[in-house]
This record gives structure tokens, sequence and C-alpha cells, in this order.
């Protein structure tokens, strides 16, 4: 009787599994949230309806899917038009070309409660709406009107190519060429890491145009099938496999001068523009994944005993999730603090956006680790869903400006006074 | 052409855990994650539904409820309703507020909006009580189908296909009717971001029971709350005759009860396993007792 006892419970514990996966994020999402840590205080009543739908959206078509996304490293194009349908494509893009033309702090409420449903598909959707943006504000009306309602739709989908194998953190000091010859730039080089490279079509490029100084880059949009338009291998990466990335190979690919966004040598400028909204972004993510961290920690802590009871009555456990919770809290905080300094174009936006991408990229990593420590060795095993959050959101504190770069912001920030 | 009228009500949502006041005087909902109930949210997406397909000309929703309740008159703008109705209730008169009040409030309203239809969710998942479509079809006079998962409008007629215990029953009525949703009769959509913007502009318009004509005496008093009783332990013997189980070691009872492992009841990696299926052998634990899959990971997690 033991023995088929064993055998039902080893069939039932696969379908266990399957349908545990998806029942543990529908009560994330869902179960009453103690009141400190709840995303929606201090949000007027229009952004907690975008942070419900946003909410509802993840726990429903991302959740669901998150680990079979990663470990089949499938890029989830239905479901981001989904999402792209409710909106969530050209978030903060005008609406005149198919964005809903919200504000900042709106777009890093609805990235924090996606992220809770995959961090890996929701980072590329903050990726996407990046381009989608700096084709609204920094592209001519043809520009605007060609590209961006596909991008707000979804139909097409835009990568970002600043990075080269040669140039990270020292971006201005990037290679790609692109040599005017008439009505065309022959762009010639390649771009490293790309997210969604070879996957998208859209593909917005910075480029050298003339001296070997930040005012010599601009910036380029090139689609895909441009001959000279070629990818690398897919890199097998440790998390934020939900999206392929790829290295991105121009040779003597030719682009019209038309696609050129914005004047020549403005291209940096642009650059950096679209990365602070970018750490927004980006931090969000994190929050996003720390958040249903902590309620995952919380609800294994209630449920796991050990010596006789539950992990939740022991006091280094209790303090360490308070210190997580306290670190949550503060992050959001900052991060929604950036938010409303960029989109009023405050003095102290661009190193708080720094700040905010510095601090909450760290903090929300620690949360996410501590609360796979205290899932034991459970949350060693690829059934639970915290170690991918770890996995995924590791790479925050690195792309977007490494945290050491943040750091090199804000001192030159301080110093400058 | 036709304006349909859309119950909806604001409880506690389903996923919270409902704790009971220390007076017994009823449940705690300060503080608690309130939403629309689920099915008034399947009762808007079939409004809107039929607004897409012509058939109706306005969807308006119904809320009665102290100010708090314009926030789930909101969400049914965002997906997609025309207008709002708030009738204001609060204080004592809310927590008295019953299915017989209501009933009458949406049939003073359904005649006041000359509405063709009065779409409601089959029951409220706070109180059970699925009466007051059945109730406010009554004060109206008008033809009711309820527990609808097909709801077909042809001409001056509606087909409903009923779910009823027997099965599926089609039933045929004059319009103007009060149709209530169950859960099968449709998906809620998402409320998009644009809709979300617009429905700040659409309006809501405040109305008092008194102007109504309705009287809100409830002819209920709640006398006290209580919590479900706590399942006591169980217990099973290895034969026919079943004996108190007394032995919390290995052997009779595989190892402690379903809720000692993580979710995945390993316990301790060189103790026998302990059975987390439907019948445990001994449930020596007083956890709650599972009867479905799903049901264990509720309780678990």
């Amino acid at each position: 009787m033991a023995l088929s006892g064993r055998l039902t419970r080893a069939i039932r514990l696969g379908s266990f599994i399957g349908t545990n996966r998806r029942l543990i994020f529908n009560r994330i999402q869902r179960r009453g949230i103690a009141a400190c840590i709840d995303p929606s205080i201090g949000l007027s009543d229009e952004q907690k309806e975008f942070q419900k739908v946003a909410f509802d959206f993840a726990a429903n078509e991302m959740a669901p899917h998150m680990a079979d996304w990663d470990q089949n490293e499938i890029f989830p194009v239905e479901t981001m038009r989904k999402a792209a349908q409710l909106g969530f494509g050209g978030i903060y893009v005008q609406p005149d070309v198919g964005g809903s033309g919200l504000s900042r702090l709106d777009t890093s409420v609805i990235f924090e409660a996606l992220s809770t449903g995959c961090v890996s598909t929701t980072a590329y959707i903050s990726i996407h709406n990046m381009c989608a943006w700096m084709i609204d504000t920094f592209g001519n009306t043809e520009q605007r009107e060609k590209y961006c309602p596909d991008l707000c739709t979804m139909d097409k989908f835009a990568s970002y190519c600043l990075t080269e194998p040669g140039s990270g953190s020292d971006a201005a000091s990037l290679l790609t060429s692109a040599r005017l010859e008439g009505d065309h730039y022959v762009l010639n080089g390649s771009k490293a890491f790309i997210s969604g490279g070879g996957d998208t079509d859209v593909y917005i490029v910075m480029c050298r145009t003339g001296e070997r100084d930040p005012k010599g880059i601009s910036c380029l949009v090139v689609e895909k099938e441009t001959p000279g338009l070629s990818f690398g291998k897919k890199e097998k990466k440790m998390g934020w496999n939900s999206q392929p990335t790829r290295a991105v190979m121009f040779e003597d690919c030719m682009v019209p001068v038309t696609n050129r966004l914005g004047q020549e040598g403005q291209g940096f400028n642009i650059a950096m523009k679209g990365l602070n909204g970018g750490r927004i972004n980006i931090a969000s993510c994190s929050l996003g994944a720390a958040h249903a961290c902590v309620q995952l920690a919380k609800e294994h802590l209630m449920v796991r005993k050990q010596f006789g009871e539950a992990l939740s009555n022991n006091q280094f456990l209790q303090f360490k999730l308070a210190e997580m919770a306290t670190k949550l809290v503060a992050s959001r905080l900052l991060v929604r603090q950036a938010a409303l300094a960029l989109q009023e174009s405050r003095a102290d936006a661009v190193p708080l956006c720094s700040m905010a991408k510095l601090f909450v990229t760290d903090e929300c990593f620690q949360i996410c680790n501590q609360a796979l420590q205290m899932h034991g060795g459970y949350g060693y095993l690829k059934d639970y869903a915290v170690q991918q959050f770890v996995r995924d959101i590791r790479v925050h504190q690195i792309l977007e400006g490494t945290n050491e770069v943040m750091r090199m912001i804000i001192a030159r920030s301080l110093l400058m006074d | 052409m036709a304006r349909v009228l859309v119950g909806v009500k604001r409880v506690i949502d389903y996923a919270v855990k409902i704790r009971v006041k220390p007076d017994h005087s009823g449940v705690v909902t300060d503080g608690v994650k309130h939403s629309m109930n689920p099915f008034c949210e399947i009762a808007v997406e079939e409004a809107v539904r039929l607004k897409e397909k012509k058939v109706i000309k306005e969807v308006v929703a119904v809320s009665c409820g102290p100010q708090q309740v314009q926030e789930t008159i909101r969400t049914a703008l965002a997906m997609g309703a025309d207008r709002g109705i708030h009738v204001e209730v609060s204080g004592k008169d809310y927590e008295a507020l019953g299915p017989l009040q209501v009933s009458k409030i949406l049939a003073a309203l359904a005649k006041k909006e000359e509405a063709k239809m009065v779409i409601l969710g089959k029951q409220a998942i706070d109180d059970d009580c699925n009466q007051t479509g059945q109730m406010t079809a009554a004060l109206l006079d008008w033809p009711q189908g309820t527990f609808a998962s097909e709801v077909a409008v042809e001409g001056d007629t509606v087909k409903v296909v009923r779910e009823i215990d027997g099965g599926l029953e089609t039933i045929k009525i004059n319009l103007p009717a009060v149709v209530t949703a169950d859960l099968r009769l449709n998906t809620p959509r998402y409320a998009t971001l644009p809709n979300i913007m617009k429905a700040k502009k659409k309006k809501i318009a405040k109305v008092k029971p008194a102007d109504l004509g309705v009287d809100l005496t409830s002819r209920v008093e709640v006398l006290r709350v209580d919590e479900p009783p706590q399942r006591q332990a169980g217990g099973s013997g290895t034969g026919v005759e079943s004996e108190e189980c007394t032995d919390t070691q290995e052997g009779l009872c595989l190892g402690d009860g379903p809720n000692q492992g993580g979710p995945v009841s390993h316990g301790d990696w060189d103790k026998p396993e302990p059975e987390p299926g439907p019948e445990p052998l001994c449930v020596c634990d007083p956890a709650p007792p599972v009867s479905t899959e799903s049901e264990q990971w509720d309780t678990v997690l």
C-alpha cells in the first residue's frame, strides 16, 4: 500500500507543481498585502487602476508561463502583443501616434506590477518602450508616423544598440562608424549584448558620424531586413532568458539619412536622456521582483516548520523579513521620487535616477537573495519561482549603466557644485 | 434603442483572508482590500459586449454604498460602461443593506432610467445571497433569466441558457427582463490604459435612496458572526475497526501532517516521506483536511 502510495504521489507531484505555480502567483498578487508594503499606497485612484490591470495581467498571463519561458528560452511575442493591446507597448509615448501618454511615475508603477509576473519579459517591454519613446521624442513627423504606431501595438518590436564589444561603460568611445554617402549612411561595426537582437524589427543604433568624442555620435533607425545587417549567435545567459540576446553586426549596411533621429551629433544626448528613463524602468522591474519575493518568503515562513514550530516564530527570520520589507519600501519611494523628478524635469533628475538605479537594483537583489535563503533547499530548485527572480534581476546591477557608473554620475553631480 | 442597467457591488477581494471582528458583529473591512464582485465583472462584460454588438445603446453602472463604491463604478466605466450612478448609502444603513433594499433601489432606477434590461451578477461573494436579481424582477414584474451562461437578444426577446442542477436550460423571455450572470457567461476583459483614462471623464451621478422613494429598513438583524468551526484531528486504524491514532512517529502515521514540509513535502531527507495525498493515512496534526489537489495547495500556500 505504501508503494502504490509512493507511485501515485510521484505522479501527483508533477501536476502538483504545475497547479502549484499558478496558484502561488494568483495568491501573491491577490492575497491581502500587509499595509506597510502595499504598493498601491500613495497612488492616485487612476494610478491604482493602472496598477490593478498590470497586476492582473501579470498574474494571469505572465506568471503561469514564467518558468516555461525561462527554461525553453521563449520570446513570448503573443503575450507581449496582448500587453500592447492594453496600452503597454508605448506607455509614455504620445497618444497621437498610438501611445498611452502616461507619466514616468505611472510607467514605473506599471512595470513594477508587471515584473511580478516575469522580470525578463517586463524588462524587454521596458526596453521596447524606451525605443518607441526615442522615436516619438526625437524623430520628425515622418519618422514618428512611420514607426511609432507599429511599435505601440507591438506589431513590430524594437531593440536598442549602444554597447559594443569594446565600449560598455565607456559608451562614448563607441566605434561603429556611419559614413555619409549621398543620401545614405554606410554603417560598419558591431554591437554586443543587444536585447531582442535577431528577433526584433527596428534597431535604434548609436554610431559615429563625426569626431571621436561624444559630439560625434548620431542615432540611426535601422530596419531588420536592411542588407548588411546580421546577427551573432544567441547568447546563453544566467537569466533574462525570455528575451534573446545577440551581437548585431553591420557590414556596409546602407541606412537612409531620413532614418536619422535628430541632428548629427545629437546621438549621445538622445542616449543619455533615454537612459534616465531606462534606469527608472529597470529599477522598477527590480522592485516588482523584490515585492514578489517578499510575499513568497512570508508565505514560506508561515508554512515551513522546523524544531516544532513555524519558521515565522523564529526571531532572526522575523528580523530578516522586517529588513527586507523596509528595504523594499525605501526602494519603492526612491524610484517613485526619481520618476517624479524626471517627469517634472527637475534639476536633480539625472543624479536621482542614478541613485534610484544604484540603490534599488542592489537592495532588491539582496531581498530576492535573502528570500531564496529563507526557502532553504527548496529555494534552489527550479520548481520554485524565487530562484528565477534572483537570476533575472542579477543583471539589473550591470546593464543600463553599471552600478559603478551610477556612482560616477552621482559623485560628479555632488562635486560639481 | 435600449439602455441596460448593470449592478456592481464592492466586496472584500476574493483572495483576502477574512477575519471576524472581536465583538462578533461582522467581519473586518477596515483597511482590507476590496474589489468588484467577480460575478458583477462578468455582468459588466456582458453588457459591454451587447453594446459592441449594437444591440443596446447605453450601459449604466449602478452601485449602492458609501464614497468608496465610486472606485467600483470607475472600474465598470473603465471596462466600457458609459456612465455611473452612485446610490449613497452609508453608516448603519450600509451595514444593514441587503438584497431586499438593493432590489427596491434597482427597480426604482430601472423605471427611472427606462432600462430595457437589468444585468446583475448571480450572487455576491460576501453574502452569497443569490436574491437581488430575482427580487428585482419580482418588484418590476419582469421576467428573469438567472444563472445565465449564454445570453442572446433577439428583437424583443432574450434567449437565456441557464445553468441549473440538472444541466443547461434554455428559456426565451420577453424584454424588459432581468438577467443574472453565472461564471461561464464570459471572461471579463482587462481595462486598457486608454479606457481607464477615458473613465475619469465619464459621469457618475449621485442619488439618495429617499429620492427614489425607497425605504431602507432592514427586516433582518444579524445577531452574531462566527468563524466556521475548526476541523478536529481525525484518526484511523489499520484494519476494519477504527482506533484513535496516538502514534506521532513513523509507522502507523507516516510522519506529521501535510503541512510539515515545504509545499513539496519531503520532510527530512532520510525519513520516510509523509503522504501528502488526499487520503492521508493519519492526520495527526489538526490540519485542515484536504479533499482535492488544489485545496491542498490552498492550505499550504
